[in-house]
Parts: C-alpha cells; sequence; structure tokens
C-alpha cells in the first residue's frame, strides 16, 4: 500500500524486512523469525528484561520511557492474570511507521509480544489496531492464525511447557484511545475516558491485572534486541537512547516517507540530506519533530540530535517520530488553529482544562486566523494553554498546549500580522473558510 | 435480526478471548455497521442483549468512537484527512474539490445514496499526504484530478 523509501544513511532494524515478503510465516522464519522468542524462552525472565532495559529501549509511542524498567514495575506474584497489550492505535498527527511495521512484519509485532509476555510471566497478550487500519487488522489476524497453525502459539509454545495466546483487537476511530489507560478501557468496551493513575497499568491495568502496554515500534524492536544483544542496540544511538527509529517525515518535503535512522541523527541533515530539503525550492520555516504535540522548533533551531535528551534540551519533545516540515509559505496561525481543531475534536471531555480550554482556544484561533483578534487574545491564547499545562488525568491536555504555547512564543510576530481585522498574509484573499465566532 | 455467518463466527470466537463479555463492544459494533450500514436501534437492542447490557451503555460508548454513526451514509465514505500534513500538502483544496464535485459538504450524503463526505482527522498517511480514505480503502498522494479519477471508479463500481 504506503510506498517504501530508503536513504544511505538509514541502519536497518526495524524494517530490515520491509519489502520481503514477511508477512509469509515461512518467509518470516527465513529471516530469522521466531529466532528471539525461541532464545527468550531459555532465558530467566528478570535476564529478560535486564537485557531490554540495559538496551536503552525506549518507548516509541511518544513518551520514551526505558521499557525494561517498565516490564520491571510488573509485580512478580499477582492473583490476577498478568496482560501484554501492544498500542497499535497509531493517531498522533504526523506519524505514519506503526502502519509500516504492522504491513510489512506483522510476525516481529507478535514476537515481540510474546517475548514481553516472557519476562512478566503473562500468558495473554492483545494487539490492539486502530479501526481505519482495516487491512492491518486483516494483515494481524492472518499472522497470529497463522503462528497457532504452527504451534508458536498457544498451549505450550515451541515443546516449551509454556502456554501463551495473542488477540486481535480492533478500535473505532479514537485519538484518546492511544493514551495507555483510555486504551484499556477501550479494550474493555468502555469509552476511551483514562484512568487516574496511580495505580499504574503494570500493577493494576486490563481487568484489574498486572498490565505491559507498549507501542507497536517498541515491541517490533524487542525481539532484534534479544538477538543482536544489548550492547549492539544501545551502541546504535546516543547513550540512554538506544536504537535507531522510524522517523515519519512529511510536510513540504522533496522525499517525504518513512526512514529508519540512529537516534541522535542530526535533524538538519535528516530535512535536507535525507527528505531532499524543502520543495518548491522555497525555505524553512519551522519544524514539529515529533508529532502534532510536540513544540515546534524555528528554522535557526534544527542543528539538533533527534534523540530524546538531545530534544528536551532543545525545548521540545521526539515524541512519536513525526517530522512534520513547514515552509516558509505557511501561517503560523492557521497552523496552530488546525492544531486546535484536531484536539477540541479528541479531547473525551473528562477534564475540564482540556474539554473547556480546547475549545475556548480553537474558537480564539479561528477568529483570530480570520481577521478578528484583538492584540490581548494573544496573550489569552498563551494564558489559557499555560494553564492546562499538568492538569489533566492524561496528556492529551499538555499534548494541546505544548505546540500553541511554542507557536506564540516563536512566532508572535504572525499574530500580530493578523491583527486589526487584516486578512491572513499567506492566503489568497477571500480564502477564509472559517468565519469568526465571535466580535 | 440476522447478520452474516462470518460476522456470527467472529463474535462468537471473540468472546472467548477475553475475561468478560462487553470487551468485543468496540470491534463488534464497527463489524456490524460494516454490515447494516449503520447502527440501528435494532442494532444496538440485540447486541446489547447479547452482551448483557442495556441499549443507552452500547449508545454511551457509539457515540464516543468517531467512526461510528446512528445514522445511515452513503455506499462510500469518502473521508479526507485535513489534519496537518496533509493540509500543508493541499487537503483543504481538496476537501473543497470533494465537495463541490459531490455537491455535499462534511458529514452529508448525495441524494442518490451512494456517497457520503467526511473531514476525518490523521488516518496515518502522512508521508503521503495528502491522503483520503473511502470506506477503508486507503488513497495517497492526492490530486484534484486524481481525486476525480477515484470517486468516479467508485461511481462505475456503485452503479453496476
Amino acid at each position: 500500500m504506503a510506498s517504501l523509501v530508503s536513504h544511505p544513511d538509514e541502519v536497518k532494524v526495524v524494517t530490515k524486512r520491509f519489502g520481503k515478503g514477511a508477512t509469509s510465516l515461512d518467509r518470516y522464519l527465513e529471516l530469522d523469525g521466531y529466532k528471539a522468542v525461541q532464545k527468550a524462552l531459555g532465558m530467566q525472565p528478570d535476564a529478560v528484561i535486564n537485557e531490554v532495559k540495559n538496551s536503552a529501549l525506549r518507548g516509541r509511542g511518544g513518551a520514551g520511557f526505558n521499557t525494561g524498567m517498565k516490564w520491571s514495575f510488573v509485580p512478580k506474584q499477582s492473583p490476577k492474570p498478568k496482560y501484554v497489550l501492544c498500542n497499535g492505535d497509531e493517531s498522533e498527527p504526523g506519524t505514519c511507521k506503526d502502519r509500516l511495521i504492522l504491513e510489512h512484519d506483522p510476525h516481529s509485532v507478535i514476537e515481540g509480544v510474546m517475548i514481553a509476555g516472557l519476562s512478566v510471566q503473562a500468558h495473554v497478550g492483545y494487539i490492539y489496531i486502530r479501526g481505519e487500519y482495516r487491512y492491518l487488522s486483516e494483515i494481524m489476524q492472518k499472522a497470529i492464525r497463522d503462528a497457532y497453525g504452527r504451534g508458536f502459539l498457544g498451549k505450550n509454545i515451541f515443546g516449551s511447557g509454556y502456554d501463551f495466546d495473542v488477540y486481535w483487537h480492533g478500535g473505532a476511530g479514537a485519538y484518546e484511545v492511544g493514551e495507555e489507560s483510555a486504551l484499556m478501557e477501550s479494550l474493555e468496551g468502555k469509552r476511551g475516558i483514562p484512568r487516574i493513575r496511580p495505580p499504574f497499568p503494570a500493577v493494576i491495568g486490563l481487568w484489574g491485572g498486572p498490565t505491559i502496554i507498549n507501542n507497536v515500534e517498541t515491541l517490533a524492536s524487542v525481539p532484534h534486541i534479544i538477538l543482536g544483544g544489548a550492547d549492539w542496540y544501545a551502541g546504535l544511538g546516543p547513550p540512554k537512547n538506544g536504537g535507531t527509529r522510524l522517523f515519519c517525515l512529511s510536510g513540504h518535503l522533496n522525499r517525504p516517507g518513512v526512514y529508519e535512522l540512529p537516534l541522535g541523527y542530526n535533524l538538519r541533515k535528516m530535512i535536507y540530506d535525507v527528505g531532499g530539503g524543502i520543495s518548491n525550492g522555497r525555505n524553512l520555516k519551522a519544524v514539529v519533530p515529533g508529532g502534532s504535540s510536540t513544540p515546534v522548533l524555528t528554522a535557526e533551531e534544527i542543528d539538533v540530535g533527534m534523540d530524546f535528551d538531545s530534544l528536551a534540551k532543545a525545548g521540545s519533545m521526539l515524541g512519536s517520530g513525526g517530522v512534520v516540515i513547514l515552509d516558509d509559505t505557511t501561517c503560523m496561525v492557521k497552523f496552530a488553529q488546525r492544531i486546535m481543531k484536531f484536539y477540541q475534536h479528541e479531547s473525551c471531555g473528562w477534564c475540564i482544562p482540556c474539554r473547556e480550554g480546547t475549545d475556548w482556544l480553537k474558537k480564539t484561533l479561528t477568529r483570530f486566523h480570520a481577521g478578528g483578534g484583538t492584540k490581548k487574545d494573544i496573550d489569552n491564547i498563551q494564558y489559557l494553554a499555560e494553564n492546562m499545562l499538568g492538569r489533566t488525568f492524561c496528556p492529551l491536555g499538555d499534548a494541546a498546549a505544548m505546540p500553541t504555547i511554542s507557536i506564540v512564543k516563536k512566532f508572535r510576530k504572525e499574530f500580530e500580522d493578523h491583527l486589526e481585522g487584516r486578512p491572513c498574509p499567506f492566503e489568497k484573499a477571500g480564502a477564509v473558510r472559517e468565519l469568526p465566532v465571535m466580535a | 435480526m440476522k447478520f452474516s455467518d462470518q460476522f456470527e463466527q467472529r463474535f462468537t470466537e471473540m468472546l472467548t478471548h477475553y475475561p468478560t463479555k462487553r470487551s468485543v463492544l468496540v470491534p463488534t459494533l464497527l463489524f456490524a455497521q460494516d454490515e447494516i450500514g449503520f447502527l440501528s436501534d435494532e442494532v444496538i437492542h440485540e447486541l446489547a442483549g447479547r452482551l448483557d447490557l442495556t441499549d443507552l451503555e452500547v449508545r454511551n460508548v457509539i457515540s464516543y468512537y468517531s467512526m461510528l454513526t446512528t445514522k445511515p451514509r452513503g455506499k462510500f465514505n469518502v473521508q479526507v484527512c485535513t489534519n496537518i500534513a496533509c493540509m500543508l500538502r493541499g487537503a483543504d483544496e481538496l476537501f473543497e474539490h470533494c465537495e463541490k464535485k459531490l455537491g455535499i459538504g462534511h458529514k452529508g450524503t448525495t441524494p442518490d445514496g451512494l456517497f457520503s463526505l467526511e473531514e476525518v482527522e490523521c488516518i496515518g498517511a502522512c508521508s503521503w499526504a495528502p491522503a483520503a480514505q473511502v470506506n477503508y480503502d486507503f488513497h495517497e498522494n492526492l490530486t484534484p484530478d486524481k481525486m476525480d479519477r477515484v470517486l468516479d471508479e467508485y461511481k462505475k463500481k456503485g452503479t453496476q
């Protein structure tokens, strides 16, 4: 479906089987498939956790928490069954990588779920795939059936005496469900409203049992770590930022696409070398480095390593790996408005700062972009967004506030250019669709 | 209330995957909608009964998920993504083009019942923007011309 691209700087770990027919179980086995889980079956659970911990693999969904550390929080003894839940609800704007993994290498995800299960002595894993990805659900269901057919799943896997089941689960359209506690609610057949934490899912998760929740890319990386070793994987990136990641390059680029690059890769090189530079000979204005919820970087801030710690130091986040490039024809007010429209649509309405904040911000930004803004609005937008930070049960409120704050701070002049009823300087006359919502 | 054999088979199998019955609800609602076209009162009542839920509890879940609908839609639901990555590559213009071509707006349905149109949030096709989904099929790297061809194909399929 989605076309593949490549670049000489790529380090293919998770993508190494892409385009090689690995959806077929036989082909996957030829390409070292299901070797890692067999190796893990011969290891002590704690040794598996330590291997993943030492590999410095950090969550690829957005939060960037050390994966092995997350697994180590699961209690050894539990009266309730333990679970592994793979998060394939990929919906962060700018992100389209899990889709490729599920399309080209579904067995690696199953294998990652199995290894995670072994490490905490769980016996059931679920792979949750967003409803829009119907064709990927079908690929995954077939992969699971095939694995059962060979005795890789079910009772006594690989003759080890260990039982492990993997099931597919589907969503029906909700960004919020990508948040781990909302994901569990959705899997339990409810509205995707986040749960109050603590307790964290590792202690009380699905149906009250301890649950490991990881992103598709995170779990697909695990078999490679078990086979290649923690040192090798950690050495691919800078300290504490192990391995590679799938960067989804989009926006005003000559060669957009999903590229697997080592963590720490220079953003300038990523834009001008890997992505082929800005399209139509235009200049760079801004970069969204890790999906729509991460603070934007200006054209002067792109000499930064694309890893969790370097971007945090630069005042942004690596997030989900969605790198969106904006050229100098982009109206930042319109961009901020579109981001807020998204978060307003997706807010579940549970926490008031998020429900009301996103709605007011959307209304204000829409009015502002249409020429109905006042000078006071600029500070109000900032004030409202800052007051959403850290005041909601889940990170959706933060996700809406962070890019907004950064855009107002870094592109204040563009807001001022919209004042006094002036039409948007970046749009053709009459092209403004949204009307002011209040005077 | 009659669903297809495939639906029933999948429903029975999925019930064995979870410790609680209601866990099958979200994917099952989508499968039911795919067969019936929308989640009618009858479908809601039937599924609620099977899962030991009240109709209201099922409606409560339906209203949360953007893909689920209690109103009939066209045979082909054209979902144009206008989120950031698509917007930067002309998604607003593409959506307007669809509005004109089909003569309907956001969440509208053509009088012949063939097409519905929807402006949707990120569908995970950012690197191949702008993109749209018609029912479950992805169409990527779109232009107004390419969109015309896509819609014409569906029209042909729908009127055959």
